[in-house]
């Protein structure tokens, strides 16, 4: 299994190596003066529009983001128990299927429980 | 040779002419194993083979990747042009088939303008990061009984994670670019993806549950053996991918992260040149390598009934990878964009409701299956049929009773309870439309 790996990793560096192909290239083509290079302080700056920008964009957001990254978590998790039991459904028979049945339940409970408290809508 | 000579070739022999040559590219594997076998007399050890063998499969994937991500910009435009009753690009070389050409040297050579109060190493590792998912994910895909380059026992795991590295990408251009469009469109594109991740996950449990491994060829030689593409036995697990993912895709339907009229261009703002040609690439490479897992999944990937016989089954690949690349360019030339609340509403009320309801439907059948000791002949045309009808009914069930209620005015904003809005009772689009178009 280990050298299969392998190759999934040989693809994982030449996936690397294809973007940097035409980013060197460009960067190339500066080196060279091909492409043109003339920075000034208005084309520098942040590009909200026209306007000037005010302020730095690392901001405070909006709490509606975290409830939805709190409900991603609970479902990911069941995605995580569920894949192995999928797997090996097949030979573990009916105790399995009520085993899953009780655990979709009672993360059903929870889903119930979110979409009451209106954490699923865009508030 | 006149036709009448031809008929006397039966066509038995001439398929045992090619069968297990090196010329037979109906399975590249008997090329690659000459090659192995002539290197083997020569002396090579084997992890050299080894080395080789790695790299021949990484190569023919990155030229295909690269094919892709030129020829795909000229046949999206060409093809969304014709669905809205324009031309597309048409000046450069015939019909237009230079124009990626011509992007890609205007891209190259363009002066970089960088925002001075943004670059670091982030902002430029942001597009290679955002262009690498998309291609590893073809490691685990199949490309022929023999073709495949890692054949992972966990693919589909892989494929889960390698897709979902996406979004760290789009949000690592979003927050370095220092610009609020960009922290807009990246926020937006993490509450939307996160969302979305969901009911992908469910849905492709269904997949895993019959085929009973997560190992892409396994999945493609379940439907060989029992004679079936995956999307008859699992239509609502198919629907659902397909509308999660092409909202994770980013593109039209679902483009609310780079969003023109809104967030002037979402989380790439601020890039522009060769690094902003690569976000342009790495969606189009990212929508082939979605429709490939797809047609691997779903439509039998290589197989497909007898044809896999005749036809090369690489060719076959392709033509379903471009059958539900189509698709993907259908949805983003006709759909409108959905608002972001419409976006999430759908994910978290419709597909993760359905895709656990599919996951339970499922786990049903296989146990039936494997408890009555019944053939495949016997079950499978019973679980499309039964699938189908469930798919059909939870579909007019949902719209039925959950439709959100139509309103001619939108709910006021609570910034602003003061302002007197005339409110119209709400009534759903039938009632609507009975009432002929009058509130």
């Amino acid at each position: 299994m280990i050298e299969q790996f392998g190759r999934a990793g040989f693809l994982l560096v030449f996936a690397v190596i294809f973007p940097l192909i035409p980013i060197s290239a460009s960067v190339l083509l500066g080196v060279f003066k091909i492409r043109p290079s003339k920075p000034d302080p208005i084309k520098e700056s942040i590009y909200e529009c026209g306007m000037v920008p005010i302020g730095d964009a690392q901001v405070r957001y909006n709490v509606r983001y975290y409830l939805f990254g709190l409900l991603f978590v609970v479902f990911d998790v069941e995605a995580v128990f569920l894949y192995p039991w999928a797997v090996a459904y097949r030979q573990l028979g009916l105790y399995a299927f009520v085993e899953a049945l009780i655990f979709i339940a009672i993360l059903f409970v929870g889903y119930a429980y979110a979409w009451r408290k209106r954490a699923m809508e865009w508030m | 040779m006149t036709l009448n000579a031809l008929r006397l070739i039966p066509m038995r022999s001439l398929l045992d002419l090619i069968t297990g040559y090196w010329w037979d590219l109906r399975d590249f594997s008997n090329l690659t194993r000459m090659i192995y076998k002539h290197l083997e007399d020569w002396g090579f050890p084997d992890w050299s083979i080894y080395v080789i063998s790695g790299l021949i499969g990484t190569l023919g994937i990155i030229a295909f990747i690269g094919g892709v991500a030129v020829i795909n910009i000229w046949v999206e435009r060409r093809v969304v042009g014709r669905m809205q009753s324009r031309l597309g690009p048409n000046r450069l070389g015939p019909f237009g088939l230079l124009q990626p050409v011509a992007d890609a040297i205007k891209l190259m050579q363009k002066e970089v303008l960088q925002p001075a109060s943004a670059p670091g190493l982030i902002y430029t590792l942001a597009p290679i990061a955002f262009t690498v998912p998309g291609i590893a994910v073809f490691a685990v895909v199949p490309w022929g009984r023999h073709a495949v380059l890692a054949s992972l026992d966990v693919g589909l795991l892989y494929i889960l994670g390698m897709s979902s590295l996406a979004v760290l990408s789009v949000f690592m251009a979003g927050y370095s670019s220092n610009n609020k469009y960009s922290l807009f469109g990246a926020m937006r594109v993490i509450a939307m993806l996160v969302s979305y991740e969901i009911p992908i996950v469910a849905g492709l449990l269904g997949v895993v549950l019959f085929a009973g491994t997560m190992d892409l060829q396994g999945i493609v030689l379940f439907q060989e053996e029992n004679w079936a593409f995956m999307v008859m036995l699992q239509p609502l697990a198919f629907l659902i991918y397909f509308f999660a993912i092409s909202a994770e895709l980013n593109r039209t339907p679902a483009d609310i992260a780079e969003a023109e009229s809104e967030i002037v261009g979402g989380y790439h703002t601020e890039y522009s040149g060769m690094k902003f040609g690569l976000f342009y690439a790495a969606e189009l490479i990212n929508a082939v390598s979605v429709s490939a897992i797809i047609a691997t999944l779903f439509l039998g990937g290589w197989w497909a009934y007898k044809l896999d016989e005749l036809v090369p089954g690489w060719m076959i690949f392709i033509g379903k990878v471009y059958g539900v690349y189509f698709l993907f360019v259908w949805t983003r030339g006709t759909l409108p964009r959905f608002r972001i609340d419409q976006l999430l509403a759908f994910a978290w009320k419709w597909l993760t409701p359905m895709a656990i309801i599919n996951v339970v439907v499922v786990a049903a059948e296989v146990l039936a299956w494997e408890e009555s000791g019944w053939s495949a002949g016997f079950w499978i045309p019973v679980f499309i049929a039964v699938n189908g009808a469930l798919t059909g009914a939870l579909i007019f069930g949902f719209v039925k009773f959950f439709a959100p209620k139509f309103q001619r005015f939108p709910t006021r904003p609570r910034f602003y309870p003061d302002i007197d809005v005339p409110s119209l009772p709400a009534v759903t689009g039938a009632e609507f439309m009975a009432k002929g178009g009058q509130a």
